[in-house]
């Protein structure tokens, strides 16, 4: 078992007969995914990776029978392919692209609601069930199947978990990139749900950052319904408030969003935190021991 | 990106919301004429410079006749303003905004930002205006009204009648306010605004509601269809090495210390610097090479960061997913043989080809320190720090 993907899911990536698009996707399909399709508006008919491309979401899905899309459209038409993404039908939507406005995901996030469909991202490294499905730009080698869950705010420090669960032989059921962005598709909250929920899934590793509130509202949520051990690490202790640290979404304002408010309402919830993320893996590791 | 506030009172002004009226000056001269055609017998002169609390470091001059303001004019140009948010060197005054008096009976706060949690765009408003609002939030939490707007409602008269009821305004003043707010929310959808902030907003004695301040930001995200405001970018105002970054594809940020971390991806370079602290270091920046990092750009970074001459050492993190190490490591090696680094430089390369690239900084016979793994690097970067 996992979460979101599987062997089972099938693909269509929006966008991929762009550079990142083609890249990426190429990358997927040498790991084993199951991509079925391709759409870029206008160049329907062609092919792409020995793929189909079609014009329209609505006529990739009713002829491959895909039920997720990954995109790589450039931001200025994101949003546009992500609606488009959840009125085909699909039920997972996955965006990788960085610098959407946050007005058009003020819009996006609204609309959603009226379909059956979740969105992870933007601005995420994606989603990954190890030697199953990987959907989004991160390196597969470093996965392996297992036990744990990964949910992470930052793409390369997923990784840093991710390889530290495969080192110490715990593995990873799945790991999802949530992104960078203030306003994003699934949160911490819904990740933890799904783990919760998934029989595979024995403990769950969880990467907040600054900026935001969402790691607060994680640990209120994991006292009252994650019976599972949670391993939690907070980038951004020694940021500095009013900089933005890269993504969008880290940033410390109005004094909201400190790492050190983050810890605080974590360690009240019974989180087991790291003040390394060099101990994320071994943390998980002593959890599961015990 | 951030406007000056005489980019957003003219903007204000485009959308209909009431400003007293002003003019930018950026001589003593251009401020006594402009203070000349605006008339009366009262003028406000305001340095403008990207930071707040301006009154109380000297940057807004109450003038009772033309010589004040031309002598205000010339006290504040050219100098650097000082205020608790510019930082200790302070910001150029280039541009001053010279502005008619104002009869002031009431001063309130109302701001409008993108709510994270709710993710909807919100109003903020206090009758508690002219003061540190988030002083105000903390200390009062019960004098600060919020509503949320659904972006297919839009903002609805409700909203506005729970706005003015809090901030205690007569019906007349209401109507002016609801007016107002609906202009101010139709600016901030069309001009992709990630804060709109009026404080002061004002009741004059004569009963109608004015911005006496504004302050926007544009998001960076949204420039690319904000073509227009996008030339209002005022570079005197940002940090230089930040900008240059910029330039370069690069995510920088100076820190006070002497440690400088080069590192793929935000959330890791982040953890880089908290590491650096954890270990009994100071970083000296952050700094995000991103993913698709090439030699050219590592070369870019290093000399970026080695003009910080404060800088005694220099870490380098690399998780290699898509990058592959060897890349990195060539990249390394010539950004260090050609920017000629003096300071101790520690490296930890973890991903894609890593062994090759190791190998190839171990070949190098350039003096690197390398890493085995985070911590490592973290601990042997501190070393290094306090030794050169």
């Amino acid at each position: 078992m996992s979460i979101l993907v599987d062997r089972n899911s099938k693909i269509v990536c929006q966008g991929i007969t762009g550079n990142q698009g083609s890249f990426h996707t190429e990358q997927c399909l040498e790991y084993g995914t199951k991509v079925v399709a391709g759409v870029t508006p206008g160049r329907g008919g062609e092919e792409c990776l020995g793929l189909p491309v079609y014009n329209t979401m609505r006529e990739a899905v009713a002829e491959t029978g895909a039920d997720v899309s990954m995109i790589y459209v450039p931001a200025p038409f994101a949003a546009d392919a992500i609606l488009e993404a959840a009125d085909s039908g699909v039920g997972l939507v996955v965006c990788i692209t960085e610098g959407i406005p946050v007005l058009d995901m003020v819009k996006v996030k609204s609309a959603l609601r009226n379909y059956d469909c979740r969105l992870v991202g933007p601005n995420c490294p994606g989603v990954i069930t190890p030697d199953e499905c990987k959907i989004g730009i991160m390196p597969g080698f470093i996965h392996k199947p297992g036990r744990i869950g990964v949910v992470s705010r930052s793409g390369t420090l997923t990784y840093e978990a991710v390889y530290q669960t495969t080192q110490n032989g715990l593995g990873q059921s799945t790991c999802v990139g949530i992104g960078g962005d203030p306003v994003r598709g699934m949160d911490f909250i819904d990740c933890l749900r799904l783990f919760e929920a998934d029989e595979a899934t024995d403990g769950i590793v969880m990467v907040g950052e600054i900026g935001g509130t969402d790691e607060e509202a994680a640990a209120e949520f994991i006292q009252s319904e994650v019976s599972k051990p949670v391993v939690a690490y907070i980038a951004g202790v020694t940021a500095p408030p009013g900089k933005r640290m890269g993504h969008a979404g880290a940033i410390i304002a109005g004094g909201k969003g400190t790492a050190e408010d983050k810890y605080a309402a974590l360690e009240k919830a019974g989180v087991a935190t790291v003040r390394s993320p060099a101990e994320l893996g071994s943390r998980m590791l002593e959890l599961l021991d015990d | 990106m951030n406007l000056h506030e005489y980019q957003s009172k003219q903007l204000f002004a485009e959308y209909g919301i009431p400003v007293p009226e002003g003019r930018p000056a950026d001589s003593p001269e251009q401020a006594a004429a402009a203070a000349g055609e605006l008339g009366g017998k009262l003028w406000v002169v305001k340095a403008q410079v990207h930071a707040g609390g301006r009154g109380k470091a000297g940057g807004v001059k109450l003038a009772r006749s033309v010589d004040e303001v031309r002598a205000y004019a010339k006290d504040m140009l050219g100098k650097r303003l000082v205020t608790h948010q510019s930082g200790p060197d302070g910001l150029p005054v280039n541009v001053v905004y010279v502005e008619a008096g104002s009869e002031i009976d009431r001063e309130l706060y109302l701001s409008m930002l993108v709510d994270r949690e709710k993710k909807m765009v919100s109003f903020i408003a206090s009758a508690a205006g002219g003061m540190d609002i988030e002083q105000v939030a903390a200390d009062t939490p019960e004098k600060i009204f919020n509503v949320a707007v659904a972006p297919d409602a839009g903002l609805m008269d409700y909203q506005a009648r729970q706005l003015a009821f809090g901030l205690g305004l007569d019906k007349a003043q209401s109507k002016q306010f609801a007016d107002l707010i609906r202009r101010m929310y139709r600016l901030f959808l069309e001009r992709d605004a990630s804060l709109v902030e009026v404080n002061p907003l004002i009741v004059t004695k004569g009963g109608d509601v004015i911005a006496l301040d504004a302050k926007i930001n544009i998001e960076e995200n949204a420039l690319f269809r904000q073509k227009k405001l996008a030339e209002l970018r005022d570079p005197s105002q940002e940090d230089e090495m930040e900008r240059e970054a910029a330039e370069h594809d690069l995510n920088y940020v100076s820190l006070d210390g002497n440690i400088a971390c080069m590192v793929n991806g935000a959330g890791l370079a982040m953890a880089t610097m908290d590491l650096i602290k954890l270990h009994g270091g100071e970083p000296a920046n952050f700094l995000d090479v991103g993913g698709g990092a090439t030699a050219e750009r590592v070369a870019e970074a290093f000399k970026l960061i080695l003009s910080n001459d404060k800088v005694t050492a220099i870490l380098v993190n690399i998780f290699g997913g898509i990058v592959r190490c060897d890349l990195i490591a060539d990249g390394i090696i010539t950004a260090v043989k050609e920017v000629g680094v003096e300071v101790p430089v520690v490296v930890r390369l973890e991903g894609t080809n890593v062994k090759k690239g190791r190998q190839l900084l171990k070949d190098s016979g350039l003096d690197i320190i390398a890493a085995k793994d985070l911590t490592d690097a973290a601990q042997k970067a501190v070393a290094a720090a306090e030794q050169s």
